[in-house]
């Protein structure tokens, strides 16, 4: 999806404010809405991708002018909504109007270690890998309408396949409601000419993490 | 599409808007706990846990450790899971957790631009800046000037390779141990590590600068 959260190479947003001895959360709300998303996340009915994705649909403008907790509550609020596991006059009212559906399981205290583990995203491949380290490859002109992890600045762009990372859950399957449908996954580096144009610092290299569909060699 | 009958409101101070977000928050926290989707009890430890128990000094005790140790340096850049497991904090580290070294050549700095990718495990949790737009649009197209925001110049014919954390993986810099600190224990090297230096926009305090 080519959305406002795609901001590698954007201009206009000014500079990096770093904030001395930030604390973890700002405010009370943002450490609920962090935990209620955790919690949310622990259940089940989704993975990462799709919580991501629930973010990126928000409209530019609230995507923009949201907070990055604010974004967690809205993204989270749309996909409880699309769910079907609370409704709009629940919203209105604060409070359950039903009960709730059953869940493939639920956040308990005795749980909090395993959901403070980070899943494992890599998956038994089916195929070998097309490419290898040192191979030059093209990342390829897609521009799917839905979630993706190729981003914009990348496409259409050549750079040299560094690592193979192994076969990983293909984010942008999982989020079309097509499974995980596991690819190889590489680190590939650009030069920041290449992405930036002759005029860029040539002491510069990026490096995005690309799936193999992303990818086609390059001659 | 969600409601955001708020959002498109734009002329309301902060305050009230962040009231409504309040509101909003407590809402969705009292509508999942009475369907029994969530328990508060739970979301107070999960909390807790970043708050006092997941943060920086993690990554701070792993660098310090790869400074003191080749052996455990060597495991770190050659599987940083694997090796950062061995330090046995309590939960478990990804399995995709990637340290890249820092030399006199080159300079490795960690973003995402597609949102908000760190390595909680060994961090914590990001801060604001690196979740904004600023970082998440300038680090790629222009690495030195996001490092003069930090206050850091690098030398003109030092490498800078930023990684942008597109899928699973995620990384922490190794950088360069300061000079001047021969025969310092771990404990001591973990002083001079900042969160900064390990995301690559900042560097190691210097020994003259520790906190102690």
């Amino acid at each position: 999806m080519n959305g406002v959260h795609d901001m590698g190479g954007m201009h206009g947003f000014g500079p990096v404010e770093p904030e001395p001895n930030e604390p973890v959360f700002h405010a009370a709300w943002e450490g609920r809405a962090f935990a209620l998303n955790r919690a949310m996340g622990f259940t089940g009915l989704w993975n990462i991708d799709i919580t991501r994705a629930s973010r990126e649909k928000l409209p530019p403008h609230v995507y923009l002018a949201s907070s990055y907790y604010q974004k967690w509550t809205l993204g989270l609020q749309s996909l409880l909504l699309e769910r079907g596991l609370i409704e709009p006059d629940e919203l209105a009212a604060g409070r359950a109007l039903r009960p709730g559906k059953k869940l493939p399981r639920k956040l308990t205290t005795a749980e909090i270690d395993k959901a403070l583990a980070r899943g494992s995203f890599e998956r038994r491949a089916t195929a070998p890998a097309k490419f290898k380290a040192g191979d030059r490859v093209r990342a390829r002109n897609i521009n799917p309408p839905t979630h993706t992890r190729l981003p914009r600045y990348a496409r259409g762009r050549v750079g040299v396949v560094e690592r193979v990372r192994g076969c990983h859950v293909y984010p942008d399957s999982v989020v079309r409601g097509e499974g995980e449908n596991p690819q190889w996954l590489y680190t590939v580096v650009f030069d920041g000419r290449e992405l930036w144009g002759p005029e860029a610092d040539p002491s510069t290299k990026v490096s995005i993490e690309a799936f193999e569909p992303y990818l086609e060699l390059s001659l | 599409m969600a409601d955001h009958d708020h959002d498109h409101d734009h002329h309301h101070d902060h305050g009230s808007e962040l009231s409504e977000t309040q509101l909003r928050v407590r809402a969705l926290e009292s509508i999942l706990t009475e369907k029994g989707y969530v328990d508060p009890a739970a979301l107070d430890l999960l909390i807790e846990a970043y708050e006092t128990k997941i943060g920086p000094h993690r990554g701070a005790r792993v660098i310090a450790k790869a400074w003191a140790d080749q052996e455990f340096k060597r495991r770190l850049i050659e599987d940083a899971s694997d090796a950062v497991e061995a330090l046995g904090f309590s939960n478990r580290v990804s399995d995709h957790l990637v340290a890249v070294e820092n030399t006199e050549r080159l300079h490795n700095m960690i973003v995402c631009t597609l949102c908000s990718c760190y390595p909680w495990e060994v961090l914590g949790l990001p801060p604001v800046w690196y979740k904004a737009a600023p970082y998440r649009s300038r680090a790629v197209i222009d690495p030195r000037g996001v490092l003069r925001d930090f206050g850091v110049e690098l030398p003109a014919d030092t490498q800078i390779r930023v990684w942008d954390s597109t899928a699973e993986t995620r990384f922490i810099v190794l950088p360069m141990r300061p000079a001047g600190t021969d025969g310092w224990n771990e404990e001591q090297l973990a002083s001079l590590v900042t969160r900064d230096c390990m995301i690559g926009t900042g560097l190691p305090r210097r020994p003259n600068e520790t906190a102690r």
